[in-house]
């Protein structure tokens, strides 16, 4: 039976939400299989409401439904109830396409965009009738593969994953369905699977984790080499170097029911070099690719044209830093043909440019206005090198008040390098000031600060620091609930530090969180992103029945002569550069965005030949994050920035 | 001006919910153009009114919708042309059916529906049981159904809202009924009269056939369709049109009774980078 619906809807009358599982959305693809074609089953490993706004998975759907060899269809995990029904039935996982079962596809492909759903991951593999072990893999099952911010370090599942793709996917996934057609074309009886995977492992930014043998001197990693001959030592990321040449999605799903940013998305640029040395997406993603201003336009008017959204999000990791942002969204604004559009800017700078923006595109609905500054004080601020001063967010708050907001959401971390208990609270007193300041221009200002653990990630200036322990979060978090207890108009939040432990464990484990992962799983626990089936306690018994110790992992500093689980992987990265980075970082020493200054040779361009591609040679107005923009009225706190290491001449503001 | 839509949803399409069908008619109503007036205020809405919520996983040959055009604009629109349109704009499983315009002084849908035929399609039974079972329900002096409101169990009376109840034909899997039930002060749900009868038949698949209100103790469907000879309402005009769901028939059928699960989730959300919005 290659279409399980006709078993499916008898099932769906009992489950929540069925709407997840019924597909048919405008843009869905109209996937042909058959033999000649290499069948991508793309799955996100989270809920349908999760998973569906994904752009990735979207665009990679795209590009392979456009090749005549290649069918891709999508699937996203069965919440709990349904799971337990399709087991009891003997059914497995399937597509929402076509209802196809799992198990028909040539490859599996996971998104690997958070740690918590890996459990999720080997459940998937599971329901589709998979062996969950690579090892325990037959020629004929399908191949395990997985993309996706997490897989610069996938040690942990490198057990359970036939290969693994760095980077962005747009170009490497044609290149891997040449090879797998090429094996398709004499039915999989040529060579074998352990040869496609050797001939996989030959491809640019793809990752065979079985190829490569791990040894370890007691507890530590003491060398990662590839176990055959024509396997790279080193697997390197890829980029693609013009964001122009590739205007996906061009048809973006818009489902039929309720999904988290249900609104079209259009990515203007990729890549962030503002240097925040917590976000490992800032780091792994360079250099800034910006889509051409025109071409964002043609995909916005024609994106709203086509789905009937009437709200657009501008993506990036900061949307503010693109060339000319005023003008685009001024554009979108009035774009007579899209009727009433409102635009929303993910990922926004902590400054009054930006809240002058904000109030160009919320007309209506000021209800709240969100900030990241990430850190209570300006030297923690140095340390992470988000160099927003106190001046810039009093600007952005006074702005939004002034201008009709009521409620400002404010995103720190704690649990950084460094952090005193003066830095932590710094987060109140902060809260507290823009609560002050709201009150002349609202009657009731509301604050609210939500505060995250730190999590260190691999390939980030943090990934040697040792996270905080469960037990000094809730102390800090403690702390600022004391000092907030009698503040008016705050209100806070919290991560749960036990999550961010488990995070922190996957986030920089090796080839030893495997079994903890399928321990987890065999005891049911899936869905660990979801506070109510999250399970801390079960997490430390695997920890202890697979002899390891959580400490060990997660609150250890590392030597920058450790040899770290992800170090035969590479974003283009130099260690050196990273490990100068942590040093200033300990010196409280900013550093510039290099997007419109002199290059510092990270080795994210200067490793694969490419560069920025930025329409303005020039740093965005009101901008002084990372800039070097020192404006006069801000001696008190100037940046402290050190230029060092320059290479050769500036590069040039390549614009496309 | 305010416009009348019957349509139908039937095949995957029907486990969308209330809510999700409200905001595909938002998007469809843009995609297709049509000058929607807009409310005032801080939130401006579409003005569109659903009648009756169909309940998640039922079909139908008889949704309806009102729609309020834009004063300057809505004089353009070409009703002709609408369904087509309009059928074009929603997903597969959608069939716009008619399109009237109506007086602004008519009566809400939700405030003039007074009952729904409903086909219900039962199995794990034979006809003659069903049949049964359905003479004792109509000879009943009251039909007594308990029910979860707000975390409180309460129980109604569901007889006066019993207007028929046919066991009209079998089926592959079972029996067809057809029942017109009372939708004031509350509607009825197919699943609460099935729940009363003795034995319980199980519910494969139901579709709402008509909505009725009454005009001067006439009773009249809001929006008439042109009956297609299976008694389908599909316009002869619109059967090219029409979104095949022949595909979409159940096929082999088992019966077991498990309630839909209820499962609210809150999900942990990991620390954003800025974004602005609410």
């Amino acid at each position: 039976m290659t279409n399980l619906w006709p078993r499916l809807e008898l099932l769906l009358p009992r489950v929540s939400k069925p709407a997840r599982y019924i597909g048919g959305e405008d843009g869905m693809q109209a996937p042909v299989h058959g033999p000649g074609v290499v069948s991508w089953l793309l799955t996100y490993p989270d809920t349908y409401e999760i998973g569906l706004p994904n752009q990735g998975l979207q665009i990679l759907y795209e590009i392979l439904n456009e090749r005549d060899d290649a069918a891709a269809e999508r699937c996203y995990a069965p919440w709990v109830d349904l799971e337990a029904l399709i087991r009891a039935e003997r059914l497995p996982l399937f597509s929402l396409d076509t209802h196809r079962p799992a198990s028909l596809f040539d490859v599996l492909a996971f998104n690997l965009s958070a740690e918590l759903t890996y459990t999720n991951v080997l459940n998937c593999i599971d329901l589709a009738g998979v062996p969950v072990r690579s090892a325990d893999r037959a020629e004929a099952d399908p191949l395990i593969a997985a993309g996706g911010h997490c897989t610069y370090n996938p040690e942990p599942l490198a057990d359970y994953l036939d290969f693994v793709v760095l980077g962005d996917g747009e170009e490497v996934v044609g290149e891997i369905t040449d090879v797998l057609g090429r094996w398709k074309a004499t039915d999989k009886r040529e060579g074998g699977r352990l040869d496609v995977l050797k001939e996989l492992a030959g491809v640019a930014g793809v990752y065979v984790p079985a190829l490569y043998d791990v040894s370890y001197e007691g507890a530590r990693i003491v060398d990662v080499s590839p176990r055959y001959r024509g396997v790279p030592a080193t697997v390197e990321k890829r980029t693609i170097s013009d964001l122009a040449e590739w205007p996906y999605p061009k048809n973006q799903l818009v489902p039929l029911t309720e999904v988290v940013h249900d609104r079209l998305n259009v990515e203007v640029f990729r890549g962030c070099t503002r240097g925040c040395r917590f976000c490992q997406a800032g780091m792994i993603t360079r250099p800034v690719r910006e889509r051409p201003a025109e071409q964002v336009r043609t995909m916005v008017s024609d994106g709203l044209r086509r789905t009937g959204y009437d709200e657009v999000a501008l993506t990036s990791l900061s949307t503010a830093d693109f060339s000319g942002i005023e003008q685009v969204v001024a554009d979108t604004v009035t774009d007579a043909g899209c009727g009433q559009v409102s635009v929303a800017l993910p990922s926004l700078r902590v400054d009054a440019f930006t809240v002058g923006i904000a109030a160009q595109i919320q007309r209506a609905r000021r209800t709240g206005l969100t900030f990241a500054p990430e850190a209570g004080t300006w030297r923690m601020r140095q340390v992470i090198n988000k160099l927003i001063s106190e001046e810039d967010l009093y600007e952005a708050v006074e702005g939004a008040y002034s201008q009709g907001w009521r409620r400002v959401k404010l995103y720190f971390l704690t649990g950084l390098p460094t952090e005193t208990d003066e830095d932590t609270l710094g987060i109140a007193e902060l809260a507290r000031n823009c609560v002050a300041l709201g009150s002349s221009h609202q009657r009731s200002p509301s604050v609210t600060v939500s505060v995250g653990g730190f999590v260190p990630k691999p390939f980030t200036p943090f990934q040697w620091f040792g996270q905080n322990t469960t037990i000094e979060l809730k102390r800090k978090i403690g702390l600022l609930r004391d000092d907030l207890r009698r503040a008016r108009g705050v209100q806070l939040k919290w991560h749960d530090p036990e999550a961010t432990l488990v995070e922190g464990l996957a986030s920089r484990g090796d080839r030893r969180l495997g079994p903890v992962i399928e321990y987890v799983w065999r005891r049911g626990g899936t869905f660990q992103e979801w506070s109510e089936h999250f399970d801390h306690d079960l997490w430390m018994e695997a920890m202890a029945a697979c002899g390891l110790d959580a400490d060990w992992y997660a609150h250890r500093h590392r030597s920058v002569n450790e040899v770290l689980p992800w170090d035969h992987l590479s974003a283009g990265l130099h260690t050196d550069f990273l490990w100068q980075d942590w040093r200033d970082a300990l010196d409280e020493v900013g550093l510039e965005d290099c997007r419109w200054t002199p290059c510092y040779d990270c080795g994210a361009c200067t490793g694969y030949g490419i560069e920025h591609v930025v329409a303005s040679a020039t740093p965005p107005a009101g901008a002084s994050q990372g800039t070097g923009a020192v404006r006069s009225n801000r001696e008190a706190a100037a940046v402290k920035l050190t230029p060092r290491r320059r290479v050769g001449a500036p590069v040039g503001a390549g614009a496309s | 001006m305010r416009l009348r839509v019957r349509f139908a949803k039937v095949g995957k399409i029907r486990f969308t919910s209330h809510r999700d069908v409200n905001r595909i008619w938002e998007r469809a109503l843009r995609r297709a153009g049509v000058p929607v007036a807009y409310s005032q205020g801080f939130t401006p809405r579409p003005r569109i009114a659903f009648g009756l919520a169909l309940p998640t996983g039922y079909e139908s040959d008889a949704e309806y919708l009102d729609i309020d055009l834009d004063d300057t604009e809505g004089a353009s629109v070409t009703l002709a042309a609408l369904p087509q349109t309009l059928t074009g704009a929603t997903p597969t499983g959608m069939t716009v059916l008619a399109v009237a315009r109506i007086d602004r002084a008519e009566p809400s849908l939700q405030q003039s529906v007074t009952s729904c035929t409903w086909g219900i399609d039962v199995g794990g039974i034979d006809a003659a049981t069903v049949s049964a079972a359905a003479t004792r329900a109509l000879a009943a002096d009251e039909i007594v159904v308990t029910r979860e409101r707000k975390g409180r169990m309460v129980t109604d009376d569901i007889r006066p809202q019993l207007v028929s109840l046919d066991v009209s034909e079998p089926t592959a899997d079972g029996v067809r009924l057809t029942a017109e039930l009372g939708t004031q002060p509350r509607a009825v749900r197919p699943a609460e009269l099935l729940a009363a009868f003795d034995p319980s038949p199980c519910e494969l698949r139901v579709r709402r056939l008509h909505q009725w209100i009454r005009v001067e103790s006439e009773r009249r469907e809001p929006l008439e369709a042109p009956l297609s000879a299976t008694g389908r309402a599909v316009p002869a005009a619109l059967a090219m049109n029409a979104k095949d769901h022949r595909d979409d028939r159940p096929t082999g059928r088992r019966c077991e009774s498990l309630p839909p699960g209820q499962l609210a989730s809150r999900k942990i959300r990991q620390i954003q980078p800025q974004f602005i919005g609410s």
